[in-house]
């Protein structure tokens, strides 16, 4: 961690800021007022079914269109009056891949170099450096059409990483990737910002991928941002935490029912389902009743919202994105 | 790095729009050498073109370009034609890969880095400027091995080679801003075909004069007539006039008009 990252997130300068930023297509209306503010160093992602607007955010941010109205600024620059500045400034790795087919991976890297004004040797080393980096040293001269999804997504964040930028925007960068590597990309994401202290705006539509690399989630759902926050908070603003507990039969189960006054009882599933918020002390005055009154409890499993009820409650949608568990239950 | 960014960042793109494009330049030269089945295929049409018209037709062809012609003279005739048709086949070359570039996710890449915007077009341009001109002296070395016989000076040579150059510029321009428009690369393919048609509706390969009235007064005034005719002035000693005013007048007529049309599509993409 740098010195920088020791400063309060809420105090630092703000890398990305942006009010009232609206855009239309005809008569659909994708942004319908965007406020935001980014502060240097951290992971920010933007949360939203397809067609919510996401990508059109990133656009706008990162000088492909403009807004209809409204302003951003990135790094301080205006991304329509000053807009050579910012993409001076940024790097962006859109939702497909821009690499060149047609080159291998180190000439794609090192035209990326070229266009940043790097000397020639400056780039060479640059471009081993990053394929060192990203474990595609072995590919280096192989043709990019030849590469998996994976590999071309990694060489996507790579030549978006030749500039040095400071500001990132990853757009999806790991739709349609394999889990395995959608956790390489999550560890190349989370390093860039430990180890470099850039900054990076993250489109996602897998709540999963919010909750483990950003620092600030917003929701964005038809063109409004719907919530902000930490995925703590976002998960505070909505029920559903409880401490569920099975018991081996019926009399079990209806004695402890009597000892919890508040809880749901499942006579089907043997469970009791008690609310709370999941913190230790919560648990611990479950264990105390269990303790006190000898009533044996077969399992325990503590429920702790996740970013799926957030994003159920928020926009209201039953066919929000897949996730393998909706409901997932940690068991402690 | 701001102190030296904080001078006028204008001025800092227009100085690095040459050293851009040069690099666009070597990205394209590049996917030619690497995927050359598209520098082949305009390089066999127009070939084939010269072989079966010297050989297939030359004979019966040859005596329509004046009494007592053969397939001789008409190998001598026709060269300056499938010159020029071989200049316009590298268009559809152009139009492929520009619209190639738009329609995949790089061109975005590009639009959001600190680079001068038109050097992807440049880069395109020069490159089917240097690809016409391979094609082109591969051209003239089969037609110079079949029979071609030219009289010219290096002096005509010089101004036979700068007029091929000057129509490839304008056509690689032409064939940017059909590249841009085409919505897919088939439509792209397609669009600049009536551009190759062109010469053969003018003196490329018989006089105009045997052609009916209308036909006639098109293949007098179309841009390939004059550019023809001047060609084969330089190159065969026939009488220029003013064609050759005429064929720079419309170079620099359709490498404004691609110019002008690719920037305004460019930025009509680029703001979307």
């Amino acid at each position: 961690m740098n010195t920088a990252t020791q400063v309060s997130p809420t105090t630092r300068a703000a890398a990305i800021s942006a009010s009232g930023l609206r855009k239309s297509y005809g008569d659909k209306v994708v942004l319908d007022g965007i406020d935001l503010r980014i502060p240097e160093g951290t992971i920010f992602a933007l949360l939203g079914p397809n067609g919510a607007g996401k990508t059109t955010t990133v656009e706008i941010l990162s000088t492909l269109i403009t807004a209809d109205s409204g302003q951003a600024r990135i790094a301080g620059h205006d991304v329509t009056s000053d807009a050579d500045s910012v993409r001076r400034r940024i790097g962006v790795t859109g939702q497909f891949a821009a690499v060149d087919g047609l080159l291998t991976a180190e000439e794609n890297l090192l035209l990326m170099a070229d266009l940043h004004h790097l000397s020639k040797r400056e780039g060479r080393r640059r471009a081993a450096e990053l394929l060192e980096r990203f474990e595609l040293t072995e590919a280096a001269r192989k043709n990019v059409a030849t590469f998996s999804g994976g590999m071309r997504r990694k060489l996507d964040l790579a030549m978006t990483l030749v500039g040095r930028p400071r500001i990132i925007f990853l757009d999806e960068p790991t739709t349609g990737l394999d889990p395995r590597s959608r956790r390489v990309m999550w560890e190349l994401i989370r390093n860039l910002v430990t180890d470099q202290g850039v900054t990076i705006f993250l489109t996602t539509q897998y709540l999963d991928e919010a909750d483990q690399l950003a620092d600030r989630i917003a929701v964005l759902d038809h063109g409004k941002l719907v919530a902000e926050g930490t995925a703590d908070e976002l998960k505070r603003t909505i029920p559903g935490g409880h401490v569920r507990l099975r018991f081996a039969d019926e009399a079990h189960l209806a004695t402890a029912a009597g000892f919890f006054g508040t809880a749901a009882r499942d006579d089907e599933s043997l469970t009791l389902r008690i609310p709370g918020d999941g913190t230790l002390a919560d648990l611990r005055a479950v264990l105390d009743v269990l303790d006190s009154t000898g009533i044996q409890a077969e399992s325990l499993t503590v429920h702790t919202p996740d970013l799926d009820d957030v994003f159920l409650t928020l926009t209201g949608r039953q066919n929000a994105p897949t996730h393998p568990n909706p409901q997932k239950e940690s068991a402690r | 790095m701001s102190a030296a960014t904080a001078t006028a960042p204008a001025t800092r793109t227009r100085s690095y729009a040459l050293r851009d494009s040069m690099t666009m330049l070597r990205r394209n030269l590049r996917h030619m050498q690497r995927y050359p089945s598209m520098t082949i295929s305009i390089v066999t049409m127009p070939i084939l073109m010269l072989l079966l018209f010297v050989y297939v037709f030359g004979g019966a062809l040859g005596t329509g370009i004046g009494a007592g012609a053969d397939r001789g003279d008409y190998v001598n005739y026709v060269v300056p034609g499938i010159i020029l048709m071989s200049a316009t086949s590298g268009a559809v070359a152009t139009a492929v890969s520009v619209c190639t570039d738009m329609t995949e996710g790089i061109i975005n890449r590009f639009r959001t880095m600190s680079i001068s915007r038109g050097s992807v077009l440049t880069g395109h341009v020069l490159g089917s400027v240097i690809q016409v001109t391979a094609v082109l002296t591969l051209v003239m070395g089969v037609s110079l091995a079949i029979g071609f016989r030219p009289d010219a000076s290096p002096v005509e040579w010089i101004a036979a080679c700068g007029l091929l150059v000057f129509l490839a510029f304008g056509l690689a321009w032409l064939s940017a801003a059909m590249g841009m428009g085409a919505k897919t690369v088939e439509a792209a393919s397609n669009a600049p075909l009536p551009l190759t048609f062109l010469p053969f509706l003018g003196s490329a390969v018989v006089t105009p004069d045997s052609m009916p009235a209308g036909l006639r007064w098109f293949a007098e005034y179309q841009p390939f007539t004059p550019i023809n005719e001047t060609l084969r002035g330089l190159l065969l000693g026939t009488p220029i006039g003013n064609d050759g005013w005429i064929a720079l007048a419309w170079c620099t007529a359709l490498s404004l008009a691609g110019y002008l049309w690719s920037r305004a599509v460019f930025n009509r993409e680029v703001t979307r």
